[in-house]
């Protein structure tokens, strides 16, 4: 119990030091640098949605990029300001209850977040029943339907053309603040009972439903959290950076969260949030390979393109040459981090989970 | 309606629909062999385009000979994809074969869109296809009639081979059970590469057909039609030839009628596809041709 009670503070003084860093950060970074640590946060968010859901519920879904797509375009609809509304609208005006009104960013988030949930719902009653890949191409379909929808309706969406102008709401403290509530929770949904249940409906269906285990109702359990906190992801990464259409959703956004948790390690919440970093930051870092390189004496002309062709290599070779990711299914906590730094013999029990 | 557009939207529906079931008998023998969706067959569909465009612009060779090189240099690439990328993985957990498809498929993307360049290209049609025929008011290309022919040859070709010789035979005891057949002697790699191979010529010639008909290629040309022919063998039944077959006219014909009766839900052409494979997996996860397996604990 002593134990527990230190964790809690330690966590809390973390979290209060992340804030301090990013108070600083906010002060002194220029707005290219904090808009990646912003998309680190951001996809921290997503990778750890789409890992509750395929890493440690085992539902191989690929339909995060429709649920990400709901939650922006509800949270962009909320938030834009009338005028830019009637800017955007010129093809066809925006549906009644919507020209009109304008939310602030919190509510319209979690708007977002439990419309995104509450489509997952609907979806996840039939789709669910379905197994391993079908269950993947169901959920990638019900991805692309929503996308189709999207680009059609014209007075709600703007079709094609997509939304401009939407208020940069987001920031430092929003994005961060968000991914620690979604790391908090996922933690403590894990370690429940619940989490429990996930795991064994991941290791063995058969067997857990033998266990006394609800298949159906924890499957949908964890497929709409999932959902719900991708809305919120898709709502803050519309407002981070201003403009969102129906291209944007495509499955390739799936795809790139799925590489953030394979190589972050299936069903592990540290793995997925290092890797989170890691793959935003370095998918940055590499862009020098789409511009020319200037070498004083003569130019290596750039490529564009090259840069995504290095990452999906990349993919592969995780894939091929180190299945479980950085982590695998372990995850570093404090306990095993006070043990490495006291040397002290292991706590009753040991501290493998 | 006109009984003539009628009728010319039929023959359009039959040839889109002959198109999808070339490409989903790709996706259906895969799938039987190794029971894995193979993401890449879309892309592969793609590369075949790339390599007769280049045959003949570039070589200059002859249209025939290009095709002919385009589809043997395709059936070679689905072999290179399977040793590299499926087979060290065999015997893991499905979800990392899964992923590595789906690895292959963005790798190959990505590299076309810097080999090739992302800007569309046109794509040479010969005049023995593009020359367009008169029936009665019905005016039809010549194309219109030779996809449904090649898929039919094509069919009954890939029926002799599975159900007649000696590697179907080895094709279908791999699919049935992988130890047994190799207890049995059946050398199960070379099989598989057989098989992709086959597939991925049949990818090939599906997609030289896709661009002579819609003749304007592009890296990312492959990946709605490789989804849709995918849905196209599930509802056929996946594992199954003819349930491809009739699961691609399905599909084909669905929804050329679907845009041509209901024009105000030509936006909505794409999520037809997905709407339709939600519905058969609810009602008849099997297919229309498929077998129902019973899952042993």
């Amino acid at each position: 119990m002593k134990r527990k009670k230190y964790n809690i503070i330690f966590s809390v003084i973390l979290i209060i030091l992340l804030f301090v860093i990013l108070y600083f950060a906010k002060l002194y970074l220029d707005d290219y640098k904090s808009r990646i640590l912003n998309l680190c946060a951001i996809y921290t968010i997503l990778g750890l949605s789409l890992n509750l859901i395929n890493g440690f519920t085992g539902l191989f879904s690929l339909g995060h990029a429709g649920f990400m797509a709901i939650g922006a375009y509800t949270t962009a609809l909320l938030t834009m300001p009338i005028p830019i509304k009637e800017q955007n609208f010129f093809m066809a005006p925006l549906i009644s209850p919507l020209d009109k009104i304008v939310w602030p960013f919190l509510p319209s988030l979690i708007l977002g977040g439990i419309l995104a949930a509450f489509v997952a719902f609907l979806i996840g009653a039939p789709v669910l029943r379905l197994k391993g890949d079908y269950l993947a191409i169901a959920t990638l379909g019900f991805s692309e339907i929503i996308r189709v929808i999207f680009t059609n309706t014209q007075r709600l969406t703007n079709g094609a053309l997509g939304l401009k102008g939407i208020p940069n709401t987001t920031n430092l403290f929003w994005s961060f603040g968000i991914a620690v509530i979604t790391l908090i929770v996922m933690i403590l949904l894990i370690n429940s009972s619940y989490g429990r249940a996930f795991k064994a409906i991941r290791e063995d269906e058969i067997a857990a439903e033998n266990m006394g285990i609800n298949l159906f109702k924890h499957k949908i359990l964890a497929f709409t959290i999932g959902a719900f906190f991708a809305g919120i992801g898709g709502g803050l990464l519309g407002n981070l950076i201003g403009a969102i259409d129906p291209l944007m959703f495509r499955f390739f956004l799936t795809y790139n969260i799925l590489l953030i948790i394979v190589l972050g390690g299936m069903g592990s919440i540290t793995g997925t949030v290092i890797s989170a970093f890691i793959i935003t930051i370095s998918m940055e870092a590499l862009r020098f390979l789409d511009e020319s390189i200037n070498l004083g004496f003569f130019t290596i002309r750039g490529i564009p393109g090259l840069r995504m062709v290095v990452f999906s290599v990349l993919l592969m070779m995780v894939i091929l040459f180190f299945r479980n990711g950085l982590m695998g299914n372990k995850e570093i906590t404090l306990d095993i981090l006070a043990n490495k730094l006291s040397k002290k013999p292991l706590t009753k029990g040991g501290v493998k989970r | 309606m006109t009984l003539e557009l009628f009728l010319q939207h039929f023959a359009n529906g039959i040839s889109l629909g002959s198109l999808y079931a070339l490409i989903a008998i790709g996706y259906t023998m895969v799938y039987g062999i190794l029971r894995l969706i193979n993401f890449a067959h879309g892309d592969i569909f793609m590369m075949a385009t790339y390599f007769a465009f280049f045959g003949v612009l570039t070589f200059n060779m002859p249209w025939y000979i290009s095709f002919i090189v385009a589809i043997i240099l395709t059936g070679l690439l689905g072999i290179g994809v399977e040793k590299a990328a499926y087979r060290p993985l065999r015997n893991s957990p499905k979800i990392s074969i899964l992923i590595s498809a789906i690895g292959v498929s963005y790798l190959l993307e990505n590299l076309s869109i810097v080999l090739f360049d992302g800007r569309p290209k046109p794509f040479p049609t010969p005049n023995i296809f593009a020359d367009v025929i008169n029936i009665g008011n019905i005016s039809i290309q010549r194309l219109t009639f030779i996809i449904p022919v090649v898929t039919i040859i094509l069919l009954f070709l890939l029926l002799f081979l599975v159900n007649n010789t000696k590697s179907g035979m080895a094709m279908r005891a791999v699919s049935k059970d992988q130890e047994t057949a190799q207890l049995m002697g059946v050398d199960v790699n070379s099989t598989i590469s057989f098989t992709f191979g086959i597939g991925s010529m049949l990818a090939a010639i599906g997609g030289l057909m896709w661009a002579l008909k819609f003749p304007q290629i592009q890296p990312l040309m492959g990946v709605m039609p490789g989804l849709k022919c995918f849905i196209a063998a599930v509802i056929g039944g996946i594992g199954n030839i003819k349930g491809a077959v009739i699961g691609g006219f399905l599909l084909g014909i669905g929804e050329i009628l679907l845009v041509a009766f209901l024009p105000s839900l030509s936006g909505y052409r794409d999520a037809f596809a997905f709407i339709l494979l939600i519905l058969i997996l609810l009602f008849k996860p099997t297919g229309i041709m498929g077998e129902k397996i019973a899952e042993k604990v």
